[in-house]
């Protein structure tokens, strides 16, 4: 056993500062043990979002060591114990109470985009009929647990508070995972370009280096969004082509 | 328990709490492009030393060769010396004509696109730490909106390959002294065939070329052999950054071997 020095985040929506615990700490322990332990010993009032504690929730999402990790899949064993671990909630949000931000901005985009619209069912019994290596691509980005560390790290809405131009790399997969699915006939391109701004995205694969379920954010869903926007808006041969090819 | 005040605000330029060295990938990336593009930039506008004479070897940051540079007989140009019509106050290299192509490709590149946004503007200089901007318009106005016809590079690219292809190829065959061309291999063979395979994955592990060969579509399981081509485009596209950096790398290599072995300071040594 031995101790560690934790400096967490207090404070409320407008006030805050960082106060540094001391706890055991012992094999096997993650980082939302440590948490929790504070919690016990010497800061009952500390607040803390967390639910499964396993990595599926998504709840337990946080700033450790300044990188946004889930709290109970961080484990101490990983993290440098001999200089004070830092622990905050994530900055793209607005903080309510010490670890606990305010995602309800990501319920409100979510809203915003067109639903699954399928086609007409292959079967008279209003079942459809698809092979598994069409929705084999999909099923990657339905492994999202939405616990928005990806929203966090992305210096378009952290460092440039562009929430209401931009919907994320979490919402661009959602919107791949809709948009690539065979049985999809909806277009959410237009959206994707003017309305949800995926011209914002740079391609920095912050976003896929946080995601806890390792989905390849930026490779297999925002990329092939963005070229299914340039197929539309910035292809003029390609459009001549396809106008061709349909007469 | 101690405690110190932290506002939670927008950081500044290079702030964060991170504690691993964040500042190394950048780094190595500033380093890397940077030399690259001084080089690259140097070599074109040289204007020689770009084939050694009595084999097939051609640099590749020369080819194709369209015109010669003036008073050099490469016998590679495929449309013979540089027209009378060009000033001769304004520089002329073979390199100048093409290089635009493959450049254009790289700096369009979904993978340099982020390397360099991070190491050479600091949008962000890493994840999780603070930009010098505020400001931001990111791909969605002039002048980075134009990042959006890589396709268009990529057309070309794949050309070009064919062409480097076909230098290897060259690069197997060496004059006689009495004029004859005889089949070889050198070092400078096998530097110039690592050139177009390494070229060849990074052209072929383009996201683009994925998106176009099959991501396009929905539904592939109708479509058999675009299927195949879009797995294996996407096995590729996993190593995209890898093969980035080598073709870069071999690229850059087989230019300084040409240019160094024409100049008579390496020797080009026979294998066969």
């Amino acid at each position: 056993m031995a101790k560690a020095t934790f400096s967490i985040r207090r404070g409320d929506r407008t006030t805050a500062e960082m106060v540094d615990y001391q706890t055991e700490t012992s094999e096997g322990m993650v980082v939302l043990d440590a948490v929790h332990q504070i919690q016990a010993e010497s800061a009952p009032d500390l607040a803390c979002r967390w639910n499964c504690k396993a990595g599926k929730c998504g709840s337990c999402s946080a700033e450790i060591n300044g990188m946004p990790k889930l709290m109970c899949m961080t484990r101490l064993d990983t993290i440098d114990l001999t200089k004070p671990v830092t622990i905050e909630p994530m900055r793209a949000f607005p903080p309510i109470k010490d670890l606990i931000a305010d995602v309800s901005w990501n319920y409100e985009v979510k809203k915003r985009i067109k639903k699954f619209k399928p086609r007409k069912p292959d079967a008279e019994d209003g079942t459809w009929r698809m092979q598994q290596s069409d929705v084999d691509r999909v099923q990657e980005f339905r492994k999202c647990i939405e616990c928005y560390l990806c929203q966090d790290v992305c210096h378009v809405l952290r460092d440039h508070e562009k929430h209401q131009e931009f919907i994320g790399p979490r919402f661009l997969v959602y919107s791949a995972a809709l948009e690539m699915h065979p049985l999809d006939t909806e277009n959410r391109t237009e959206e994707l370009k003017d309305l949800h701004g995926i011209g914002y995205c740079n391609i920095t694969k912050c976003c896929t280096k946080v995601c806890p379920e390792h989905i390849t954010i930026t490779d297999n869903a925002i990329i092939p969004l963005k070229e299914r926007v340039v197929d539309e808006h910035y292809d003029p041969i390609g459009k001549l082509v396809k106008l061709f090819r349909k007469k | 328990m101690a405690s110190n005040l932290v506002s939670i605000t927008r950081r500044g330029f290079g702030q964060t709490m991170r504690k691993d060295n964040w500042w190394v990938a950048p780094a190595l990336t500033f380093i890397g492009l940077g030399a690259f593009v001084l080089y690259s930039t140097w070599a074109a506008f040289q204007g020689n030393h770009y084939w050694v004479p009595g084999t097939g070897y051609l640099s590749p940051f020369y080819s194709p060769v369209l015109f010669d540079a003036p008073g050099m007989v490469s016998g590679h140009a495929l449309l013979g010396a540089a027209p009378s019509w060009i000033p001769t106050w304004l520089p002329f290299s073979p390199a100048l004509l093409i290089l635009w192509a493959p450049g254009g490709f790289r700096f369009t590149c979904y993978y340099y696109r982020g390397a360099y946004y991070k190491a050479m503007w600091a949008d962000p200089i890493a994840c999780a730490v603070g930009e010098p901007r505020k400001g931001y318009r990111g791909e969605n106005w002039f002048p980075l909106i134009i990042q959006n016809i890589h396709r268009y590079f990529l057309y070309i690219a794949l050309i070009f390959l064919v062409f480097l292809a076909y230098d290897a190829y060259s690069a197997m065959w060496f004059q006689n002294a009495d004029g004859t061309w005889k089949f070889g291999i050198g070092v400078g063979t096998l530097i110039l065939t690592a050139n177009v395979i390494c070229l060849g994955l990074y052209t072929t592990s383009c996201h683009s070329l994925r998106h176009l060969i099959g991501g396009v579509f929905d539904v592939l399981s109708n479509k058999p052999v675009r299927k195949k081509a879009y797995d294996c485009v996407s096995k590729l596209n996993v190593r995209h950054m890898l093969f980035a950096w080598i073709s870069l790398f071999v690229v850059g290599f087989s230019d300084i071997y040409v240019r160094l072995v024409s100049m008579g300071v390496w020797t080009d040594y026979r294998i066969l």
